[in-house]
């Protein structure tokens, strides 16, 4: 790795009786796609407001390209791009205008790096007139990103920005990060959606405050404990239901129209299963062993006791 | 779905402008009761604009629509009375117990204090919460409030729930936990419209419709779409529907 950019190390943060973060320690090398993965209340937002100085932690230690949060915060916030969760752009000024009010306040213009932000920003330019507040979410989106982006950051942090945006914005906006990463931008992301972590160079799998596992994907994917056949067959409720009762079946969930069935590595057995769902007076249409997605073994890590 | 099963919503040429923008452009399609209805789009199709006028909180331009059998111009409040409604956020209220939401949306429904009794008490054991039943809502994980908030969305055994995206930023498995619940509802004769942007979601659905710029784009079952389509999951027909 050419160098660090983050640096986490045994971080705690508690809200009352809530422990947000607990014992948080990792490495985003430079030029890293890194991805937070987790649901609502597994800690993401406080980690990246921590990292962005607006929060302080109750204990550990982070440094942004060697600056330390808590001392150097003035200079983490001039060398970082941050994109909120919630839409926090002045709703009553122009797309333009909110892009010109970030590049004043960290002392630049836009034509000095329009470059950066040039092909997502050219996709809202045709409405650089029009109030921030009405603009659509896709578009809220992408001024945000420029906004983020348009004094040339060394590190960007993204929360959720993909969050409640359709499946057609969310594989645009990756391939946008994937031309900034290009651009050497090092970049944290997070996200609760499972499959996005495909995009990313590393992944912290994240629950309850806690990081469950820090891996490449292919390495997360690697390391799942059990074996796994994709059952498809035509009442998947009634096929989830039957297939539980299966003797020596470790988990089953649905997956779209497929249920997943995994099983500890040495009774993997297709045809056995395959008779005892015909017995059962299942039409199974299709019976196959398949590789974990992301989404398999971040419910097994749920399901695996803390040591 | 057999053609004998009742319409329970009837939609023809729904149109609804916001000045010169066709927010709705000539929108038709039924649901048929007890089905669970996907109605999926891109952000800024019209999905929201079409619920609130379906769940009787905005007036169309132009068009016929009834929902659960009462006319949506004329009967707006037996509409109401005869849905149910969740979505992502603000179904509960924080800084009341989980009792104290259930009553409160009881009371709202008009159920009768000792049904409302019967009810949350059949309703904490459904869902094994009898330990928080005087816990606020604010203290209890968001995957208990998400199951919490649509069993409350169907106590007053509505005819038809709609679901707002109700599984965003859920983990994993209470995601899958929240769609038995969805089966289950099914299964007893509610109807269930739902919005989501997790495309496996799209494949649970009995039907599936998608939005794109106003318009109804496709209608169909998951696996019509995808022979149709020529698309190996719900995803591809929706990227190569929303991307055309």
């Amino acid at each position: 790795m050419p160098g660090t950019s983050v640096h986490v190390q045994q971080l705690t943060k508690r809200f009352g009786a809530t422990t947000a973060l607990e014992d948080i320690t990792f490495d985003v090398g430079k030029g890293e796609l890194f991805g937070f993965i987790g649901p609502d209340g597994a800690g993401k937002t406080t980690l990246l407001r921590i990292l962005t100085t607006l929060l302080l932690a109750d204990t550990g230690r982070c440094t942004v390209e060697g600056f330390d949060v808590v001392k150097d915060y003035r200079r983490i916030r001039s060398i970082s791009g941050y994109m909120p969760g919630k839409f926090s752009l002045y709703q009553d000024l122009t797309v333009e205008e909110n892009l010109k009010f970030f590049a004043t306040i960290f002392g630049t213009t836009i034509s000095e790096n329009y470059h950066l932000v040039r092909e997502i920003y050219q996709q809202i330019e045709p409405f650089k007139n029009r109030k921030a507040g009405k603009l659509s979410g896709g578009m809220k989106q992408k001024l945000a990103l420029s906004c983020a982006m348009i004094h040339k950051p060394d590190v960007l942090f993204l929360d959720e920005p993909t969050t409640g945006v359709d499946a057609v914005s969310r594989l645009e906006f990756w391939e946008m990060l994937q031309r900034l990463k290009a651009a050497g931008i090092t970049i944290l992301v997070s996200t609760p959606y499972m499959d996005e972590a495909s995009q990313c160079d590393r992944v912290a799998l994240m629950q309850n405050g806690r990081i469950m596992t820090i891996s490449t994907p292919r390495e997360v994917i690697r390391n799942y404990p059990l074996s796994l056949l994709s059952v498809k067959a035509g009442d998947i409720y009634q096929l989830l239901g039957e297939l539980r009762k299966y003797p020596g079946v470790h988990s089953v969930y649905a997956f779209g129209q497929s249920a997943h069935v995994a099983f500890q590595k040495t009774k993997l057995d297709k045809d056995t299963l395959s008779g005892f769902l015909k017995k059962n007076n299942h039409a199974v249409v299709e019976i196959e062993p398949i590789e974990a997605t992301i989404e398999d073994c971040f419910m097994e890590l749920m399901n695996t006791p803390r040591e | 779905m057999s053609a004998t099963i009742p319409n329970i919503i009837t939609v023809k040429n729904l149109v609804k402008k916001f000045g010169s923008f066709v927010a709705n452009d000539h929108l038709t399609f039924e649901v048929k009761k007890g089905e669970i209805f996907g109605f999926l789009g891109a952000n800024g199709a019209g999905k929201t604009t079409a619920i609130k006028i379906l769940c009787g909180l905005s007036y169309p331009t132009s068009g016929e629509l009834s929902v659960a059998g009462f006319d949506i111009y004329t009967q707006r409040e037996k509409v109401k009375r005869n849905i149910g409604y969740m979505s992502q956020r603000f179904s509960l209220y924080d800084d009341l117990t989980v009792f104290e939401n259930i009553r409160f949306y009881g009371g709202i429904y008009g159920l009768r204090k000792k049904e409302i009794n019967a009810r949350s008490h059949l309703l904490m054991e459904r869902l094994g919460f009898e330990a928080a039943r005087d816990k606020l809502i604010r203290d209890i994980p968001l995957g208990w409030k998400q199951k919490l908030a649509f069993s409350v969305a169907i106590l007053h055994n509505p005819k038809i729930v709609f679901l707002d995206e109700p599984t965003g930023g859920v983990d994993p498995i209470t995601r899958r936990q929240f769609w038995d619940m969805i089966y289950e509802a099914a299964h007893d004769g509610i109807t269930v419209f739902v919005t989501t942007h997790y495309m496996d979601e799209a494949e649970y659905c009995d039907r599936v419709s998608i939005m794109v710029d106003g318009k109804i784009a496709a209608l169909d079952t998951p696996d019509n779409l995808k022979r149709e389509f020529d698309a190996p999951s719900m995803n591809d027909v929706f990227i190569k529907l929303a991307r055309a």
